[in-house]
Order: C-alpha cells, then structure tokens, then sequence
C-alpha cells in the first residue's frame, strides 16, 4: 500500500489500442524506472471485435485466443519492467488470458526471471445465456433476435479483480474484457486500499483510467490541426504518465524529450471521448461525473485534473456480443484528370445497371474519395448531389456491400473489376477485398450472471 | 505636429461580425459506441463559450447530420470545462461492425461539425485567426 498522505501512484499507458505503436511504452518506462512508490504501466488492446476474432482463433487452437499484439507490446519493455518493480497489468488476454499469461510466463523465462502472473477471467458469458436471453438483453433490441449462438459474449468487469490480483503479489495481471478504465483504477484500490464504495474515490480514478486508456489520445495524438492545433514531434509523441494522490486527484505528464503536448486542450477533448451524458458515465465500479471536473496546467505538458465525482454502481454489466454476418465485399477503381467525375459517374451507374440485373437483392454503397466518401451516406445522397457539379481531377469510386450470400459479393468484385475494360475511359487501380464480417451488439446482464475470477499462475504453467 | 502613438493607430474595438466555420473558434473529437456518436467542441477561448451556446443549438446539429437520420440530439453544456458534448444516435450506419462506409467509427466527423458557420466578432476572428485563414476572414480587407 502506498505509504503516507503524500504517498503518489504513478502509472503509465504503453497502448491505448491494438495497433498502437510496439515502441511506445520504452520512453514510459525509462520515466517510471527513474522514479520512486508505486509504479504501473498499463496496456489496452481489446476493441468492440477483437474478443470475438480471439475467440475464432482459441477454436483453432486452445493454446491461442490472446491478443496477438500482446508479445509485440511487451518484448521491448517486459525485462525492464521486472528488473525495476513496475507492474504490468494489460487485457491482452483477450478470449484467452491463461493462455496468455502462460505466454508471458514463457516470454520471462527466456529473460531468466520468474515474475508471479495473475489472470482474470470470468468476462465470457459462454453458457450462462442462451440466443434469446441475449436477445432479450440486448440494448436496443435489433441485431440478436433470431440470431444463433453469438461467437462471443463478454461482460465489462470491473477493478476489484485486478485490485486482488495485485493484493495478492502479482508483478503482471493478465485480464481479458474488462472495463478499460479499470486497468488503471485496479492499481489505485490496491495502493491506496480504495473501498468498493468510495465512489469519488473510485470516480477520480475511473477519470484518470479513462485519460490513459487511450495512449497518446490525450497527450497529442488525435489532435493536430495545423495552423490551428499544432502538435510538436508527433512522429515521437509521448504516451501519458499519471501521478495520482491518494485524494484521487492526478497530475497527467509524458516522458522527457518525447513529442506531443499536454495542456487544458487536449486533456479537455480526451474527458469527453466516447461520453455521453457526462453527468454519468455508466462503469462497472462507479458512475462516473465529470461535470465539477476541472483541469488546470501546472507546468509544460503537465495537467492538473480534478473534481471527479461519483454514485454507486449500475446494477447491470454492459456486455459486447458479436454474432456472424457474412461478408464485407469492398472494391475500387480510380480516374483521373480531365472529365474525371463524370467518368467516374458513369462507371457507378454501369455497375449498379448490371447488379440490378445480376444480383437484384444486393444492396450497394458508392462513395467517390475526392467528391464525398467519408461525409457520404450509405443511401448516397451526398454524393448524388455532389456528382453533377464536381470538377474534381482525381477520383477513386469505392463501392461496398454486406451479405451473406458470396456468390452475389462475388459479382459485385467482378463487375467492378471488368471496369477496366468494358468500363469509361481511363479507369485505374482496381483492388478488390473480401473479408467476413462479425456485427456486434450491446446487452445489460446482471451481475450475478458474471462470475469474475482472480488466480495466480502457477509456477509450472510455463509450456 | 504631433507625432502618432499606438494608442492613435489602434482601431476602436470592432463590433462588426465575421461568418466563419465553427473550426475558427472551436476544436472537435469524435468518439463512437456502437450506432451512437459524441462529438465533443472544446471552446479555443472563452469568449465562444456564449457564441456557441447560442447558435451551435441541438437543432442546428441534427440539422446538419439530417442525411444520416439522427434519432435524437442532444447537447450537454460544460462551462466548467469550456466545453459542449453532442450526442447522436443512430448516425453511424449501425457502427463500425456494420457500416458499408470507410468511416464505421465517425471518427471524420468532428469536421463536419467544424465546418458549421457561426457568427463571430470581428475581433475575435483576429485574435484567433491563423495567418492562412486571417485573410480568409471578411473583416479583414485583402491587401
């Protein structure tokens, strides 16, 4: 436990996503390393998809299903961690955190060590409902009626299990889903014996997971607009820092010599990321408020935040459920120069003249990047708006459609591609994809559907 | 004759407005969850707190995202933070595991906001205005 009223937490983000950049986390320890108290180094690597990829994958084989970025993000940094007391705690365990831990484990002992690693699990909720339970839960009720078994079901956990997992002596926590502001708050309840109801308490800290769950989101990435939001060395940016008081109040840093920035701005966009009502931001340990919070700059790139308030927790877990759904069918072709948008126009209107005959249930997207593709809506009217009046020189039309009937996908590449000969003048480039797509949805579960589950991994687990 | 001081070239204090997009006085961040969409403005100073409290309404914003048919809007006010928080729902084609589009997380979509035209005091747009787009801005004449 951290010791004394000026007693600070201070834990760093190496990955606010799965493709986030394998070097980040170097510059983040070098800091902690330099530093005295407690000191973690947390990794988020779970999108709404992965559980249900990693899933797929331990089908394959049981000894996988853990994120596959997870020997990526700690290679560089696993030895060092170790050899200076910074604690790991990542959900990179995915749909398999034993496997991955026993990974990890495997990974310490070529290094020589023998770190204790502890796994929480109890995030699938394989087997405690069946398709029309999950249908009965989902939140707004579209996608899972009628639907089979999902591929795979899991509930946000909460911190307490990470916070024992550390109780119990873990050098590295191994999760699979868990809510991602809690892999910073399990550390803080454990350091400063945070009680399950402390709920400013437990806000504060869910706010200062919340700004460090995202990596560099908050401390320059996602951010630059130049001439108006400038961002100095981004090709270097530094992930967050946080030093956390035991009053739940919190300093956000980076690294010395890293780019980036850390100020009021960039701090103020990353509060408000992916909230909604920001009097109560729904957690599996608190609600959060953000409303009183204030941020205030107490030094270059460092922000002082505070004023996180808190109520008792919901009495339902959010759970992501991820169902098949055929495939995505994605193809491209560009033109350029000259006439450019009006060859490109007509190259649309023959491929959807001859999938209206080839394949008249399929329904297609048409974007045209360089007229309106990103600000375009799937029934098309921007750009059917945009297409008369564009001059532009350089156009790549994109066209997509979801199915679960290939051979229609199929037609729909092939039309795109016979563009090249039979198609307007000058068409160019054409790439076509065929991936599978998984839809997902979300549900509220009881808490006494989820069972969360802390254990130590034992010596002899190494494979 | 009297010689001329900075206190004598200095123009009065304009009252006259500018028409500029929202992007002059104000930065954005998307975020998605699912099918809903969070744009978060973040006043650049503030003075456009109030500005943008009166003309970037709810309204205005389902107004703007009318294509994509927004079930409902809603903004929240931040004062605290020199901030807003809008919500959309039902905007983002079903979501990222669901959308034909490039963009299944909205993530672009701050700049559609930020290209919403609001009115602003002329001085402000100078005091705000980079140096590309201070030309740009009506109160300032072209050279």
């Amino acid at each position: 436990m951290a010791e004394g009223p000026d007693a600070l937490v201070r834990i760093g983000s190496g990955a606010g996503f799965a493709g986030d950049r394998r070097d980040a986390a170097v510059p983040v320890v070098e800091m902690l390393r330099a530093l005295d108290g407690p000191r973690y180094l947390i990794f988020e690597t779970l999108a709404e998809r992965t559980l249900a990829l990693c899933q797929l994958a331990r089908r394959q084989d049981p000894e996988r299903g853990y994120s596959p970025a997870l020997e990526g993000f700690l290679a560089p940094v696993l030895e060092r961690c170790l050899a200076s007391g910074i604690r790991i705690v990542g959900n990179f365990g995915a749909a398999n955190p034993v496997a991955g831990a026993r990974r990890i484990a495997a990974m310490a002992r070529a290094l020589g060590r023998a770190p204790r690693i502890a796994v929480v699990d109890g995030a699938d909720l394989a087997g405690r409902l069946d398709p029309e339970g999950f249908a009965a839960r989902e939140v707004g009720g579209r996608l899972l009626a009628g639907h089979p078994m999902p591929v795979s079901a899991d509930a946000y956990l909460g911190a307490r299990p990470i916070a024992d997992a550390l109780d119990a002596g873990a050098d590295i926590v191994v999760t699979g889903r868990v809510a991602d502001p809690a892999l910073a708050l399990g550390p803080l309840m454990h350091a400063f014996g945070w009680r399950d109801d402390d709920w400013d308490l437990l806000a504060a800290g869910t706010l200062a997971g919340h700004l460090l769950e995202c990596g560099s989101q908050v401390s320059g990435g996602y951010f630059a607009d130049p001439g108006i939001k400038d961002v100095p060395g981004l090709d270097e940016v530094g992930f967050p820092v946080a030093e956390i008081a035991a009053d739940g109040s919190f300093v956000i840093g980076k690294p010395p010599g890293t780019g980036g920035r850390i100020d009021r701005f960039t701090v103020t966009e990353q509060i408000l990321y992916e909230i909604h009502d920001p009097a109560a931001y729904l957690t599996p340990d608190v609600v959060l408020d953000v409303t009183g919070v204030r941020v205030a700059e107490v030094g270059v790139d460092r922000v002082r935040v505070s004023g996180a308030r808190g109520r008792p927790r919901p009495e339902t877990l959010k759970a992501t459920v991820c169902v098949e759904a055929g495939h995505l069918a994605e193809a491209e072709i560009s033109y350029a120069g000259p006439g450019a948008a009006g060859r490109a126009r007509l190259a649309a209107d023959v491929v959807l003249a001859r999938l209206a005959r080839r394949a008249p249930g399929l329904a297609v997207r048409v974007d045209a990047i360089g007229i309106a593709s990103l600000f375009n809506d799937t029934a098309g009217a921007a750009l059917a708006a945009a297409f008369p009046e564009s001059r532009a020189e350089d156009v790549r039309l994109r066209f997509s459609a979801q199915s679960t009937d290939t051979a229609a996908l199929g037609l729909l590449l092939d039309e795109v591609e016979a563009l090249y000969c039979a198609g307007p003048a000058g068409g160019a480039g054409v790439r076509r994809h065929l991936t599978p797509r998984l839809a997902s949805a979300s549900c509220l579960v009881e808490r006494d559907l989820v069972t969360p589950a802390m254990s130590l991994l034992g010596p002899e687990a190494a494979p | 004759m009297t010689p001329h001081t900075a206190t004598d070239v200095a123009a009065p204090p304009d009252r006259t407005e500018a028409r500029v997009p929202l992007r002059l006085v104000a930065h954005a961040r998307a975020g998605d969850k699912g099918n809903r969409l969070n744009l978060a403005l973040v006043c650049r100073t503030p003075e456009a707190f109030p500005l943008i409290a009166a003309q970037v309404t709810a309204e205005r914003v389902a107004a703007l995202f009318a294509a994509r048919r927004p079930g409902l809007v809603v903004r929240y006010d931040l004062p605290n933070l020199c901030a807003f928080n809008f919500v959309l729902d039902d905007v983002l084609d079903g979501g990222v595991n669901a959308s034909l589009g490039l963009d299944g997380h909205g993530k672009s979509l701050s700049f559609l906001l930020l290209a919403l035209e609001v009115r602003v005091p002329a001085d402000l747009v100078r005091a705000l205005a980079p140096p590309a787009a201070a030309t740009a801005a009506p109160a300032t004449p072209r050279p």
